[in-house]
Parts: structure tokens; sequence; C-alpha cells
């Protein structure tokens, strides 16, 4: 048998609420309002980011050396040639023996990720897949499009024992509709008709993919707890569902008012959010809209009693901030150009070569355990750093990212360029030892405490719009939820 | 054995320029100003040099690497000149650099020169150079300034010893009104304005718990010593100032990564103290000390610097700095000159300021601010932050 072993997911902080937007811009396209808000990702966060924090979510007590596979599935890759799949397996600390991948350039990538990892892991050409999705899309200030997308994340592992949810079948189509597209240098995505998309493509496609795949499998709507697709209106959502004949209590809530449309990751990130309450024997359709449709259809086991200590959609949807205003939203994600100051236009050249050199301890957050004297410390030390010891040589690699700190000591500093000043950063003590200065993020200055808990979040350091470069590295933050 | 250099070197000629934004001076401009005044109080020439240390922090933003530049604006003839850099505690390694030169018996005279062009760098503050903590630690550094490394410590040392963000700044408010007090009677100093406690408690904040009159000037300037063999001092002047003792203290690293150290004190002050007091043979700070300049960058810097230096008892600094200890007519006036605080802080030139007036103070040409006979000065210089940091501490007297 071979399905879902684990789930995890990712929703930022910061939320805005689509009035805030309306009131910006609503004088533009008066017609554009739509109801509830949105999740907003952080300035240091994108879809990789996010990717990586949906993993971590989802490795909640598994054992990284087993996954053999990570597909990352997104609209919005931060680098177009550079293996993004690789960034956050590196994140992740990974082992390098594993096949990584980009499913990419329609919204329905995540699906298609993860029916290739199903594939992967019934072939048995690999054992353990883990399919990362989130997006981070931009739409154009004033338009539809930019109260429609929410930034999330959602990632599930595949693997053949210890499954929560088996894959029964699949059912595909796809159709070169184009509703939406960005081309290679288009920052904003543009779209035809919102009438035709909602009518010829949104409401037949998802429709035809479930028809096809109940047929297949001689299923009923009937034989399903929970419905899972995605939300482009909010009417024609319900509608599909009940004309498929599913009752409005099959339909799991699509979270359009909570989060907004979050790309490849979004009808992942429904599905995460089905399985939280999925009991075992339960039957999940699960279908995404995007240049046609995939449709699967998972079965929940016994096993799903075990996966439940994951924060989930629901721990992140509960944890919330306000954003509160459209110029901080446009700000982070740099679309207004603001007056860095002479001090943040000061960026060095990217070494590469250090980058790959150090790939462990700057992207993998990894320091050193000292095999004498049992010190872990950061970064990585040839001598160990304990004065009692200084063992040298005797050292084995030891990941921090994963290790729960307390904030030794902070500051709020008003001089260091941020997009969101001030910039707090602060000494975190590691529990079971090391110590490091780290930024420190989703978190208010007024909010902090000297001994208070605090967890590493994987966060982009700084983007060199010029030479073409993010550069990623791990931040604290209050613990979420 | 290794016996330190005590009494082994003298100063016997001293430069300073006026620090402060010198829009109009080069570094160059102001190194020949330093330059002019310690060989004058000195009374020497040129040719009697024979090494010299130049100090430079930021050669980025002054004059470059090596100390070519120093050899060449001084026109010195083909003598042994060295750049040092120890972050701000370079203008005593410059002062080291010529004083073991001298004690070792490899030179009579030497020149040490510390110089920073600061304001042109087109912002406030510091430089924010990206590669400065080296091309690894960039990536892992946060977005930090120096204000951000030791306002940390402000937080720290509030926490570690019970006082409200308000008790605590009160204490440190005191500390700048002292230093902008006395840097008032400096005419060489970059800041030279009264202020009260309201000023401090009320000013924006840089980086929390520090406002911006916890915060030292960042200045242009320069400062110079001539030093000679302690046996021939006297032939130059009849005043000179003899080195009691110069020691320094680097981070091992254990302060930034185990988790032993607490932020609210410096351990290489602790250590680069106990080591000059034993080369200068004191045994009691507190009672034996006359005066002091030390690295004032931050208000809680200062603070923190009383207890680790040895003089105020560990966690009860504001007991003495509110009973008036270390002000101009206190026990032991620390910054009578204004300290980094008010006259300024150019990176490279400051170990050598701090030194001036010690060596200004003992010849009792000290104008409005000289203290009375005294004995014993101290220099405490800081360079870093403070988990990873390099301390200098420097005794002289008469």
């Amino acid at each position: 048998m071979a399905g879902i072993t684990s789930y995890g997911a990712y929703v930022p902080l910061y939320r805005i609420n689509r009035m805030t937007i309306y009131q910006a811009l609503g004088w533009l396209n008066p017609a554009s309002l739509l109801p509830g808000e949105k999740s907003v990702a952080n300035y240091d966060e994108d879809s990789l980011t996010m990717a990586v924090a949906s993993a971590m979510d989802c490795l909640t007590g598994i054992e990284r050396e087993k996954i053999d596979g990570l597909f990352f599935a997104t609209t919005t890759t931060p680098y177009k040639e550079r293996q993004n799949a690789g960034i956050i397996a590196t994140a992740l600390d990974l082992p390098p023996e594993i096949r990584t991948s980009d499913f990419t350039t329609s919204i329905k990538a995540g699906t298609g990720a993860l029916i290739s990892a199903y594939d992967a892991v019934t072939s048995g050409s690999a054992n353990n897949v883990m399919v990362c999705a989130a997006d981070c899309r931009l739409g154009k200030p004033g338009g539809f499009q930019e109260e429609i997308y929410g930034d999330g994340g959602a990632a599930l592992l595949l693997g053949n024992s210890g499954v929560i949810a088996s894959v029964e079948g699949t059912y595909s189509v796809s159709y070169d509709f184009v509703d939406n597209w960005r081309a290679d240098t288009d920052r904003y995505n543009r779209s035809w008709e919102d009438r035709w998309i909602r009518d010829e493509g949104y409401g037949k496609f998802i429709s035809e993919a479930i028809s096809g795949l109940l047929k297949k499998y001689n299923l009923e709507p009937k034989d399903f707890a929970k419905v899972v697709y995605p939300c482009l209106y909010v009417r024609a959502h319900a509608d599909i569902g009940k004309r498929l004949g599913f009752e409005p209590g099959q339909i799991q809530d699509h979270m359009f008012t909570a989060i907004g449309h979050t790309g490849t990751a979004y009808p992942l990130m429904i599905l995460v959010a089905a399985l939280e309450d999925a009991k075992p024997g339960d039957r999940i359709l699960v279908a995404s809209y995007g240049n046609g449709s995939d449709a699967l259809c998972l079965q929940v086991t016994d096993e799903i009693e075990k996966v439940r200590d994951r924060r989930g959609i629901k721990g992140y949807l509960a944890s919330k901030k306000d954003l509160g205003s459209y110029e901080k939203y446009t700000t982070f994600r740099e679309i207004l150009d603001i007056d860095t100051g002479g001090r943040g236009e000061e960026v060095a050249t990217t070494q590469m070569s250090t980058l790959w050199r150090e790939r462990r301890m700057i992207l993998g957050l990894c320091g050193m355990k000292c095999k004498r004297c049992g010190t872990p410390q950061y970064p990585p030390q040839d001598i160990c750093a304990n004065p009692k010891c200084g063992a040298i040589n005797e050292m084995e690699y030891y990941r921090f990212s994963d290790k729960k700190g307390h904030l030794f000591t902070y500051t709020g500093d008003v001089l260091a360029f941020s997009p969101s000043p001030p910039a707090i950063y602060g000494t975190v003590d590691f529990e079971g030892g090391g110590r490091w200065l780290f930024d420190l993020n989703d978190c208010d200055l007024d909010s902090l405490e000297v001994g208070m808990p605090v967890e590493m979040s994987f966060r982009r350091k700084y983007h060199d719009v010029s030479r073409g470069v993010h550069v990623y590295y791990w931040k604290a933050t209050p613990v979420r939820a | 054995m290794a016996e330190g250099i005590k009494d082994r070197v003298a100063i016997i000629g001293m430069g300073c320029t006026e620090f402060g934004e010198r829009w109009d001076k080069s570094a160059g401009n102001l190194m020949v100003e330093a330059f002019t005044e310690a060989i004058e109080d000195a009374g020497i020439e040129k040719k009697d040099i024979d090494a010299a240390w130049s100090g430079t922090c930021y050669e980025e933003v002054s004059v470059g690497k090596s100390a070519i530049p120093l050899s060449v604006t001084l026109k010195l003839p083909f003598i042994p000149a060295t750049r040092v850099e120890n972050f701000c505690a370079t203008g005593s390694e410059a002062l080291r650099g010529a004083c073991y030169a001298v004690a070792a018996g490899a030179y009579d005279i030497c020149l040490a020169l510390g110089v920073e062009k600061l304001k042109d760098i087109g912002y406030g503050g510091l430089p924010q150079v990206d590669t400065q903590v080296g091309t690894t630690f960039r990536f892992a550094f946060p977005n930090y300034t120096p204000p951000g490394m030791f306002a940390m410590m402000g937080t720290r040392y509030f926490a570690q010893y019970g006082l409200s963000p308000q008790e605590g700044k009160h204490a440190l408010a005191h500390i700048s009104v002292k230093s902008h007090h006395n840097g008032a009677l400096n005419p060489k100093a970059h800041l030279r304005r009264e202020i009260t406690i309201d000023d401090v408690m009320n000013a924006p904040i840089v980086a929390w718990p520090l406002g911006l009159f916890d915060c030292c000037g960042v200045s242009d300037g320069a400062a110079a010593a001539i030093v000679c063999r302690a046996d021939m001092a006297k032939n130059f002047r009849a005043d000179p100032v003899y080195v009691k003792a110069l020691q320094i203290a680097i981070s091992s690293g254990e302060e930034m990564m185990c988790t032993e150290w607490d932020y609210a004190h410096v351990e290489t002050t602790v250590r680069a103290a106990q080591s000059a007091y034993r080369e200068a043979g004191i045994t009691n700070p507190r009672e034996e000390l006359s005066m002091m300049e030390t690295h004032d960058c931050f208000s809680i810097t200062e603070l923190t610097e009383y207890e680790d230096l040895g003089i105020s008892p560990r966690g009860r600094a504001k007991e003495d700095i509110e009973a008036g200890f270390y002000d101009l007519d206190g026990k032991i006036p620390c910054q009578p000159d204004g300290g980094l605080k008010c006259f300024g802080h150019p990176i490279g030139a400051s170990g050598l300021r701090m030194m001036y007036e010690m060596y200004k103070q003992l010849q009792g040409k000290a104008g409005p601010r000289q203290l009375k006979d005294p004995k014993f000065g101290l220099t405490h210089n800081m360079g870093g932050i403070p988990p990873l940091n390099v301390v200098s501490v420097c005794m002289v007297g008469l």
C-alpha cells in the first residue's frame, strides 16, 4: 500500500483584510471588492521559505535520513535556473543521495508533484518522497488578482509504510486553457475575461476530473467523507460540488476568505485541513485546477492517529496578525520601490563558492557537536569552543534548525535598514546547548522578553536585485500556535 | 620570565586634532595636524623617528590599506612602518606596537598615529561593511549595527540585576550627562553641549533600550604619540609620562558559542584589566586609580566597564554612578575629556585620544577640566561587539 505518510502546512503570520486593499486602490476598480482576508508572506518569505516551513511541520517525528526524494511545486520559483528543490533539500539537511525536482508553470503542479511522488514510491524507485508546494503570486496593484492571491504552503510525505491515507486512484485532464498566464519576463499574472474563466474553465475541468475518477473506479459522491478542490469564485465553488451530487457538508472548507488562493499549494492545503479532521476509513477526493485538473482518491487509515501532533492548517490559521496597511504589503512584496537609505544599499557580492562550501552551516543551520565533551556549537568549528575541552578535529555535524531555543537577550535596532523596522535580533540559547545571534521576525519588540521560547524559521536573508541573488538563512521567531 | 614593559617606555609627545565632522579635511590633513602637534610637543624632528605604526580601521572610506598612506603623507624617510587594525581598539594597537618595539630595544623613538575619516560614507553611524565579519560570517550574522549589539547588553543587564527599563535607563542617563558636562569643557570635542537626564530619557530610540544620547559621536579625527626609551625621556622634557602597563585580551569564542557568558559584562575587559593591574603593580584599583578614559561607545558599555575593571562591585555600578563616583569631581573621574561620547569616535584615533587626555592631565595641562594631582591614569579601548571583541587596557603615570 502506497500513499501519504505525513502532512504539514504553513500559513504566514500576516493577513491583510481585503477591505484594506480596497481602501487603498478600490477607486481604480470599484467592482473589485472581495470578502474576508488573505495571508501575506513576510518580507523575508517566499514560496521557497514557505515550502521549507511546511516541510518542517511535515517532518515532525520523521527520520530525515529515510527521505530519498523531494519535489517542489510552485509557479513562483525564486530561481529560473538553480534548482529550488535542491535549496529546500539542503535547508532541511536531507542527505545528498536524493532525487529532487521542481514542478512548475501551472497551479495544478501541486497535484502533479503528488501523483509523480505516488508513482515513484509505487514503482519502488524511491521509498519516501516529500512533496512541498508553496506559492507567493503577485496580482497587479488595483486588480482582482491582488485580492485573490494568498501565500502559503503544504507538504506531504509519500511512502509505502506507515501510510495515513492510501492513494486509491487518480484521474487527470489537461488543456491549454489560457485563463491566467505569466511570461518569462513578467512579474504579474495576466488574465482573460473573468466570466469565461468561471464558466468554461473553472466550472468544467474540476467536474470533468472528478466525474472521470468516479467513473473509472466505480465510485459515487456518497462514498466520500470529504471532497477537496480549490476556490476561485465562492459561489461557483459551491455550485461545482452541488452539480456533482455532493452534500454541502461533504465539501471541505475552501479557506478563500481566510487565506486566499495559494496557487499550487491551495488544493494540498485544503487536503491537509481535511486530513486533520479525518477518521480512519474516510475516503477523501482531491482535485486541483489549472490548465486542466488532477483528481485523486484517498482512503484514510488507522495510522492517521499517529500524526496528529502537527501544527498544520488549524494551528497556523489560528495564529495570525493583521498587517494593517496596504503600503506595508506592497513594501514586503517589493512592489513599492522604497528608499532604503545608503545603509540599505550596502550589499557585497555573494560568494557562491563560500555558500557551497558552507552549505550545511548556512542553508542547513548545522553546527558541530564535540565528540569528546558533547558541547553543541555553532558555527562549525575544528577546535572545540568549550574552554575546558579544546579537542581538535573531533567534531560531528549537529543540526540546530529543529531545536527549540530561548531568547537570551535582544534589541530592536532602528539604525539598521529593514523593510519592517526596527530590525529585531537577539542571542538564542538552544535547548541541549549552543548559542548564536539571530535576526528575529514575526514579532513586535514589545512582545519580547528575556528567556522566552523561540524556534527557527528559514527565511530569505537578502535579495540582491542587481546581481539576481536570493540568499537564505535562518531566523528566530516566537513559537507560533 | 617575561616582566612586561612597566617603566621601560615613555611618552614624550602627543598630538590630537579637533574631532568632529571635519568636512573640509581629508584623512591626510588630519594625520599631518596630529603629527605636527606631537613632534612639536616632543621637541623632535621627523628624522629622529626610527619606526612608525599606523592605525586605521575602515580603510574603505579612509586612507586605504597598509602603512604606505602614513609614510607618504608624512614623507617619512624610508623608515619601517606598519599598519594595524583591531576594530575600535586600533589606536591602542598602534601605541602598543610602538611601545613594544621600544621596550624590546629595537628602536629608540617611535611614532604611533591613528586616523579615521568616517564622515565620507554618506549616512549616519559607522560604515555598513558587509564583509567586515568575514565572507562566511556575513551570511550568519544578523542584520545588525553596533548600537544593537551593545543594546543587547543593556537588555540583559537590566534583566539580570532586576532593573526596570526605566531604572536602567536612568542610571545610563547619568553617564551621558556626565560625559556631556566634561565634553563641554573641551575645545577639541565633537559634541560640546550640556544635556539633562530628561534629554537622555526622552531621546529617540536608536536600538532598544539605547537612545540617541546613549550613543557616542561618529567623528573624523587623528591622534599621535611619540614614545621613546624611558632612560632617555628626560632629555626631551621634564614631565614625560611613563607606560606602567599595556595589555590586551581577545575573545576566545566561548562567549559567543557557549552558554555560560552572561552578556551583562565583557570578559576581555576583566582579563585585560587583571593583566594590566598585575603589570603595573596595582592591587586595589578603586583606591589607586586617579582617573580613566574608558571605551564608552554606548552608555551601557561604560556602565559594565566600571564593574569589569574591578572598581564597582558586580551588579552595583548604578550606586557609584548615582553617587557621582565617576563624575569630574568624583573619586575616579571617567572620561574627563568627554570620552567617545562627546570628544567623538574616529575609530583608529580613539585609543590614542584617550591617552592624549591622560598625558595632558598628568602634566597638568588639561585646562578647565584639570584634575587635582592625578597619579595613575587608565585607558580602556574596546573593539568589536560584546560577544566577540578585543580590549586593550593601558596604565600610565609620572
